[in-house]
């Protein structure tokens, strides 16, 4: 085998690498210790942050990248994937995360943004990015920067799910909408969404992303999780939902399950039982305009 | 005739193998491709494709959906990829995945590194004409394999591609890329 014949960071390495997590959940972690138990739960990869999104939340501040050397802990004690997040446009936090080894970068809005008008050009990156999007046409505009992968960003660090409902809800009924029309209706509906052309009509004739689409944002439960999981999610992501609920090693085996058996309602019911308190959430609609995170990047 | 395949759907690319299946089984009237969640899902299946994932989870589930025993006596052929090949084998160097003993051969999970190590290459496989182009991702490889198992090709990390008996296993994803000749290599080897 020559050398120059191997070709890293290609579109189909970062989407199929993106392929592999479908049916899985991703947890939000801390530390190796939490990585660890992800892991053991069935978790198919965990997110290493710094804090979850409820304590950014409660901290106030400014969000940013994650310690390294917490990611590099967290990497040495799981065999999983391991993600983490860069700021909306700090190009240099996602090189740093890419040299750290991590998996898959997470351009997110969670942490404070550090561009208003541009987000990561990702194409020029080896490591596959996720981005959060709330509609079609935000999703499709990730997809065109390079993102392999998008996540419906729902509200992060409020366990609350009415916005990853409303997120997820927005872009399958988008790719609905787009069957019947002509040729010449896409292009139209392409420029009114703000999304480039072609993924668009891609969109129309796969009737779906051409990326694989997670769930996050606000998932508590695992009711919550196969909820996303029936409204068309490929997989979710689970923040603050874990290690904020009572029994978080039970919970997280239980929204393993949920999610490999979300049609299947026994089964669900059978994982709820005696999980304790879920965490206790927040009113999406009693948050100050400074506090909802889902307005970041556009 | 026919041939029914079955796609382990417990997590991970299953989309991708249950189409790429469904595209080399065009011409075959009478043949199904379907999702297998629980054991009565094998019966009558001619051949069961394990797709990639996260092995770890896959094998999780397994257990948990009390897969283990049908799987393991299984007695169609199967075509594992990727997190399949970890879990086909009889030796995972990995105490969380119980390998189902399918093919004799030893698998070592993750033997290319991070993602940014993951890659695609032309690849030389035995009884194929032309290269494959072979995409690894979080790949791993086989490091010794028993006997009756053939070894259809090799890199330096490895052997990545195997038959055994009418069993075939692959580190990387024949199921992406749209290059079906493996697939076809499969069913002709199943003899329906």
């Amino acid at each position: 085998m020559k050398l120059e014949e191997l070709r890293f960071g290609t579109e189909l390495i970062k989407r199929g690498f993106a392929s592999m997590q479908k049916g899985g959940v991703i947890m939000d972690v801390v530390n190796a210790e939490q990585a660890e138990l992800a892991e053991e739960a069935g978790a198919v990869a965990v997110m290493a942050l710094e804090r979850v999104p409820a304590d950014i939340r409660a901290a106030g501040g400014v969000a940013r990248m994650a310690d390294p050397q917490k990611i590099v802990e967290i990497i040495d004690a799981v065999s999983i994937p391991v993600m983490g997040k860069a700021r909306i446009g700090h190009f240099v936090e996602a090189q740093i995360l890419e040299a750290l080894g991590v998996d898959m970068v997470d351009e997110s809005e969670v942490l404070t943004p550090a561009d208003e008008q541009f987000h990561i050009d990702k194409t020029g990156f080896s490591v596959p990015f996720v981005c959060g999007a709330r509609n079609l046409g935000e999703a499709l505009r990730r997809i065109n920067e390079g993102a392999a992968m998008i996540r419906t960003k729902g509200e992060a660090g409020t366990g609350n799910v009415v916005e990853a409902v409303r997120h997820m809800r927005a872009i399958m009924g988008g790719i609905r909408g787009l069957s019947g029309l002509s040729s010449q209706e896409l292009v139209d509906q392409a420029r009114e969404i703000e999304a480039p052309a072609e993924l668009l009509i891609e969109c129309a004739q796969r009737g779906r992303l051409p990326v694989v689409n997670f769930s996050a944002g606000g998932i508590a439960t695992p009711a919550d999780a196969a909820l996303m999981m029936q409204l068309g999610a490929d997989g979710v992501f689970v923040g603050s939902g874990i290690f904020k609920s009572a029994n978080p090693e039970e919970t997280a085996r239980a929204i393993v399950e949920a999610v490999n058996h979300y049609d299947d309602a026994k089964v669900i019911a059978e994982v709820s039982k005696g999980l304790g308190e879920a965490m206790k959430g927040l009113d999406v609609h009693l948050l100050r305009e400074d506090e909802v995170l889902q307005t970041r990047g556009r | 005739m026919g041939v029914k395949v079955g796609v382990l759907a417990l997590q991970g690319d299953v989309a991708e193998h249950i189409a790429a299946f469904r595209e080399a089984l065009a011409e075959r009237p009478g043949s199904s491709v379907t999702a297998v969640r629980h054991a009565e899902d094998l019966t009558d299946l001619d051949a069961l494709a394990i797709p990639g994932g996260e092995s770890t989870t896959i094998s999780r589930l397994i257990e948990k959906n009390g897969l283990y025993e049908p799987l393991a006596e299984f007695g169609g052929g199967v075509f594992a990829t990727c997190a399949g090949m970890v879990l086909s084998a009889d030796r995972v160097d990995d105490p969380r995945v119980r390998p189902l003993s399918l093919i004799p051969m030893h698998v070592a999970r993750n033997a290319f590194g991070r993602q940014v190590d993951s890659r695609e290459t032309m690849l030389e496989v035995a009884a194929l004409t032309e290269p494959f182009r072979a995409v690894f991702i979080r790949a791993p490889v086989a490091t010794d394999a028993g006997d009756g198992v053939e070894v259809l090709a090799r890199i330096p990390e490895g052997i990545v591609a195997v038959r055994s008996g009418r069993h075939m296993a692959f580190a990387f994803h024949p199921e992406l890329g749209g290059d079906l000749r493996l697939h076809r290599m499969f069913l002709e080897g199943l003899g329906v």
